[in-house]
């Protein structure tokens, strides 16, 4: 019984040793040397702190809109809330480009948080039987936002600016002082953890919850909080990182169900795993060179997940 | 006690609920029956907050239902729907454990453990503990159900049709539980049931609804006669006695059916048989 977290810990200090060990510089750990502490306290502990965080933190967003929209095909990066976040990023680097960095992470924040409001508006009246209406309202939604801050980045001659949000997202530019913020999405993804009975018993039905004498609202709206400070920071520090949020809560739930109390600290670590492995792979691929992560994640994200939906489903 | 005055209710602009008063008493078992659509659903959702209240006032053992918060009313009654399926890949003895959430608010204590183990006792899930939901069967996600409204141990117990899914065993164990419970324990229970006699053998009040009224209230014996059972079904029905309670006989093909399917003719019946 025990086995399995431990030897899930140890893949993942591995992991975490490799990811330390592994760039374009070339360093000695075992020896040590000011250049090696250089380079790692510089740019690979940032680098590995940041995949850790985003990958814990995109999974714990995943299992808390899933448990939103009681749905298992949508996460927080299919449901319009990341190109929302760009939308706020831009609105403000537009209407106020001198504005300190806190406040443009409010921005867009606040515009991650409309997006997911306006995706839980939408799913709360489709008809509950059919399941793959909701990720398709989220991709549509997605579409529809992204092509707006597209848009509008083209006519304000921003795309470049805007591209590093929307494209596949990467670690490379990780160093010291620049992925800091990160840390305020792995709070938020604690907060979840916190009210993680909350978020199980929303799942239950609103009948079943408001039996229970939960707010719904209350609930719905702390998710959404999570979810977007979690997508709008990932999104603006790293750009899009696909599929950890969809495909990892579903492995999971499957293994372990959706008691979220015990399962949301086995979701961060295995969001973190799986990023860290990606991002590690594409380092060592065509190293010196890197691959993005967002594109090994493109791959094998959606491998993952086709294998997630041609598998045979129990009881309707 | 739960009193209800000038409850009325609308979905769009269907009325379905017309300006209903009802005084429920406590330490009783209470059985609501009626057709399909006679609104028993909208009133037991409506009486557990899961709907809110358009106009009127209902009041549980004295708490206003539109002023008290929802937290207090979960710990004066637990709320069963007629619809249990959930998408959630729980434990059974995970989803009973939530029934006692209103008490610990996450960190359950040793009388939380203890009543979740009696839940899971009395509804014969012991066995069934550690299956998922999504891995069981119908009868036995339904006696999950029924486990965590009973683990949250309220004064009131709120439950529609509760034995659908039921086998025959379960379903008279269920009402033996319910009776016990407000006969030794002096909790109050209401219940829709749409299998009369259930309500015949172990009800101590019953009360009739259709078309969104209240059409008869009273003892079983009042309720249950031939008059009120075929006007509140539109169909003929026919009442015998069993052990000094009303046996409703509404199983068998009777020759006045008025039902708006047609008697079959003689050779279905012959290709039935
Ligand atoms: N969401 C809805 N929209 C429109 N009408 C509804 C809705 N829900 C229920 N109704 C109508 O309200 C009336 C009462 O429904 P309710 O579910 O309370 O009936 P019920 O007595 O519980 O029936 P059953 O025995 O079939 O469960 C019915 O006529 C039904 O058609
Ligand atoms: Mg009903």
């Amino acid at each position: 019984m025990n086995a399995r977290p431990l030897a899930a810990g140890l893949a993942l200090a591995l992991l975490v040793l490799a990811s330390l060990g592994t760039g374009a510089a070339r360093i000695d750990l075992a020896a040590g040397g000011g250049w090696t502490t250089l380079v790692l306290m510089e740019s690979r502990l940032p680098r590995t702190l940041a995949v850790l965080l985003t990958g814990a933190a995109l999974a714990v967003a995943g299992t808390v809109i899933q448990s939103l929209v009681r749905n298992r095909f949508v996460g927080p990066d299919t449901a319009g809330t990341g190109e929302s976040a760009a939308l706020g990023l831009l609105g403000i680097t537009l209407l106020a480009p001198a504005a300190p960095i806190w406040i443009k992470m409010v921005a867009a924040s606040l515009a991650a948080m409309a997006g997911t409001a306006l995706f839980l508006a939408i799913v709360r009246r489709l008809p509950v039987r059919e399941v793959m209406l909701v990720p398709i309202a989220g991709l549509v939604l997605s579409g529809i936002i992204g092509s707006v801050v597209t848009w509008i980045a083209w006519e304000a001659d921003l795309l470049q600016f805007v591209g590093t949000w929307l494209g596949s997202g990467e670690f490379s530019g990780v160093i010291a002082g620049r992925y800091e913020l990160l840390w305020i999405a792995g709070a938020a993804a604690g907060l979840a953890w916190f009210a993680a009975d909350r978020f199980a018993i929303l799942s239950l039905g609103d009948g079943v919850a408001i039996g229970l004498g939960l707010s719904t609202r209350g609930v719905m709206r702390l998710g959404m909080v999570v979810v977007s400070v979690v997508s709008a920071l990932v999104v603006t520090t790293v750009g899009m990182i696909p599929f950890v949020g969809l495909v990892v809560p579903n492995i999971v739930a499957r293994i372990m169900g959706d008691n979220l109390r015990a399962s949301i600290p086995v979701v961060a670590a295995g969001g973190a795993g799986l990023l860290l492995a990606c991002d590690l792979l594409g380092r060592i691929v065509r190293h010196p060179y890197e691959i993005p992560v967002g594109t090994i994640l493109g791959i094998a994200g959606s491998v993952i997940f086709l294998w997630l939906l041609y598998r045979p489903v129990s009881h309707g | 006690m739960i009193r209800i005055n000038g409850l009325t209710h609308r979905i769009g602009a269907t009325p379905i609920l017309h300006d209903i008063d009802l005084t429920l008493p406590r330490g009783k078992l209470i059985a609501l029956i009626g057709p399909n659509g006679a609104g028993k659903s909208t009133l037991l959702r409506l009486v557990a907050r899961l709907e809110p209240l358009q106009a009127g006032r209902i009041e549980i053992d004295g708490l206003d239902l539109a002023t008290t918060g929802t937290e207090r009313l979960a710990l004066a009654m637990a709320v069963m729907g007629q619809q249990t399926h959930v998408a959630s890949r729980l434990r059974v003895a995970e989803l009973v454990g939530f029934g006692r959430w209103p008490h610990h608010h996450g960190r359950p204590r040793a009388a939380d453990r203890e009543a979740v183990e009696q839940a899971l006792d009395a509804f014969g899930l012991t066995p069934l503990r550690h299956r998922f939901l999504d891995e069981i069967s119908g009868g036995q996600a339904q006696r999950a159900h029924l486990a965590m409204t009973f683990a949250q141990g309220t004064d009131w117990l709120l439950l529609d049709e509760p034995l659908n899914n039921l086998d025959m065993a379960h379903s008279r164990t269920l009402m033996a539980r319910l009776a016990d419970l407000v006969g030794a324990r002096g909790r109050s229970v209401l219940t829709v049931v749409h299998e009369v006699n259930y309500a015949a053998a172990w009800a101590d009040h019953i009360i009739a609804m259709k078309d969104g009224r209240i059409v008869a209230e009273g003892a079983p014996e009042t309720v249950l006669t031939e008059p009120v059972l075929s006007a509140l079904y539109d169909t003929p029905i026919e009442v015998s006695r069993h052990d000094d309670r009303p046996l409703v006989l509404h199983h068998h093909w009777h020759d006045q059916l008025g039902s708006p399917f047609p008697k079959p003719s003689d050779d279905t019946l012959r290709v039935l048989h």
